[in-house]
């Protein structure tokens, strides 16, 4: 019964996993056997270290304001009656429902220069208009915020799902004992939410670190390449630069980060049905 | 009002104490509501954007001297264009054919294995299903280069059904994984029960199990179902002709052309395209969210 699983598993993942390391060992031509100049290459061009600092910066801050936002959000929703919750839950859960790729072109738009509608609304309050997509670090500002608008909901989720398995009880207990809010926050909310929140986060930076559609539909890389991700970069050299053998070489250099993430994620895991068996 | 008369001189008094205990709860009920009608503006205004440049004329959208978050003339022009152009709802139709493909393929393939991997202990049980773990975090963006080649190989680029080949990469482990951690809270007295009266390991599974699971079936479903209608790495990759393409790849790359772009059809194109899991998550949101945290949380 598990036969089309294993064939799932080996056929589509593990074989072509492997095949990836082949394929990047090659010359462009796929001819000729060339040990590991694929990545040398890649190491000595600027552009690629610039895809480098431009992935990790852009997952690290990204999953860091998304964790904040979704923690924030979660506990204001716990704090709400119960009868308000599903409403309020279904709104701010709107932004994760629809497919990246397509809610990405609405924030293009709303980013356009000349029509920018974020834009005419900072000017109102005569803040100047900003050049979203024009200039290096803005750009790379305006992917992290679709990607924060885009993944906070789930952390938010995961973390009203956390904060409602703490039982009552022990806040009852700190506030007859006198505990500030803050206290309760950080000696019962945290530690039992401890396990679900650096298991969302490794999660989201797999996720993150490995995003595609949103840096394609609003930069595509651009302006000047700068704002490439692994993935991005992976497609511009592999598919429509046709070297598809450094293509493959780009798009392993994320497997040994990703594989180091695995492996937290799957010892928090071991950890947590430990704690529940 | 005891409370706010409580003397200076006694400030640890019970009375102090109950009165600021209340006038805590409702500051903390009052920033809770203000903090979610502020995120829900702030989610809610990419999507309302969208829908307001979709009703727009390209006239109005070609204004700069209006105010862009107000429509003076709505019109349905640019969704009637859309579903009157035979590309557009050939996108549609190759989205709705890989999905139910996608969805069927996974959910046989993954009620099967978990129902093995969750039930009958057998020699690398414990291992496979670490290694459906490990494959639900293998992102795309690693894989969609050597399957660009396995795929080429197979003569199935720019083909439709060559996305239904690899879509499983993505719905298969995480459907299996949530349908184990459903399968494996069923008590093991319901399926003793049914092993003493008789019943084969298939007939435990169409009788038992999936009944009892169902809420985790419908979680796994509509996860599928998200998954490959969202899907956007393969198909960027895969398919280049426009008849082949479904909606997330056909509205971002098909709708943009020349300098100038249509704003409104493209916007009426995304939200068209982005209502069919908005719509299923409106009505199943509960089984969606109850089978994501269970995925994530408990394994």
């Amino acid at each position: 019964m598990t036969l089309p699983l294993i064939l799932v598993i080996g056929g589509l993942v593990a074989w072509p996993a492997g095949y990836a390391i082949y394929l990047s060992t090659l010359n462009r031509r796929m001819t000729e056997f060339i040990g590991l100049t694929n990545f040398e290459i890649l190491l000595e061009s600027d552009s690629f270290r610039m895809v480098i600092f431009q992935s990790v910066f852009f997952a690290v801050t990204a999953v860091i304001l998304k964790a904040l936002i979704g923690f924030w959000l979660a506990h204001m929703l716990h704090h709400i009656p119960t009868k308000g919750q599903r409403k309020w839950r279904g709104m701010l859960l709107v932004p994760w429902v629809i497919p990246p790729a397509l809610s990405t072109l609405g924030w293009w738009w709303m980013f356009d220069p000349s029509y920018s509608s974020i834009n005419w609304l900072l000017n109102i309050f005569a803040v100047p208009s900003v050049p979203w997509l024009g200039e290096p670090w803005w750009a790379r500002i305006s992917v992290i915020i679709v990607n924060v608008w885009y993944g906070a909901p789930f952390f938010m989720i995961m973390y009203l799902a956390a904060l409602k398995s703490v039982p009552e009880a022990l806040y009852e207990a700190a506030a007859i004992d006198g505990a500030t809010s803050w206290q309760r926050l950080r000696y019962i909310t945290l530690p039992m939410m401890r396990n679900i929140i650096s298991i969302t986060v490794l999660f989201s930076l797999i996720v993150t670190f490995a995003n595609y559609d949103i840096v394609r539909v609003l930069t595509n890389g651009g302006p000047r390449d700068l704002t490439h991700v692994f993935a991005s970069y992976a497609f511009q050299v592999g598919i429509l630069a046709g070297n598809i053998p450094r293509g493959a070489a780009v798009s392993l250099f994320m497997f040994p980060i990703l594989g180091v993430i695995a492996f937290f994620v799957l010892r928090g895991i071991n950890k947590r049905n430990r704690e529940e068996a | 009002m005891s409370a706010s008369m409580a003397p200076q001189a006694h400030p640890r008094g019970i009375f102090h104490k109950a009165g600021s205990l209340r006038a805590e709860r409702r500051w903390a009920l009052w920033s809770a509501y203000i903090s979610l009608v502020i995120a829900a503006i702030i989610m809610l205004a990419p999507p309302f954007y969208m829908l307001l440049t979709s009703i727009k004329t390209s006239a109005e959208i070609a204004d700069l001297s209006g105010n862009p978050w107000w429509v003076n003339a709505p019109t349905f022009e640019n969704y009637w264009a859309l579903i009157n152009n035979p590309m557009f709802r050939g996108f549609f139709y190759n989205s709705v054919k890989v999905t139910i493909a996608v969805v069927a393929i996974s959910m046989v393939i993954s009620v099967l294995a978990a129902f093995a991997l969750g039930r009958m202990r057998f020699w690398g049980s414990q291992f496979l299903a670490t290694g459906v773990f490990l494959t639900y975090l293998v992102p795309d963006t690693l894989l969609f280069i050597p399957l660009y080649q396995i795929v080429g190989g197979l003569g199935l680029l720019d083909n439709a059904w060559g996305l239904v080949l690899v879509y499983p990469t993505l719905t298969v482990p995480f459907c299996t994984w949530i349908m184990i951690g459903y399968f494996a809270s069923i008590p093991k007295e319901l399926d003793e029960a049914a092993l003493i009266d008789g019943a084969n390991w298939m007939q435990m599974l169409t009788r038992i199990f999936i009944p009892v699971a169902l809420p985790g079936i419908i979680a796994a479903t509509i996860f599928a179902f998200t998954v490959s209608w969202a899907a956007f790495v393969y198909p960027t990759a895969f398919i280049t002709s426009p008849s082949e393409m479904p909606m997330t790849i056909g509205v971002v790359s098909q709708l943009i052309r020349g300098d100038t772009f249509a704003w409104g059809q493209l916007m009426a194109g995304a939200l068209l395209a982005a209502l069919p899991p908005v719509v299923v998550y409106a009505f199943l949101m509960d089984y969606y969210i109850a089978g994501l945290t269970a995925g994530a949380t408990k394994g």
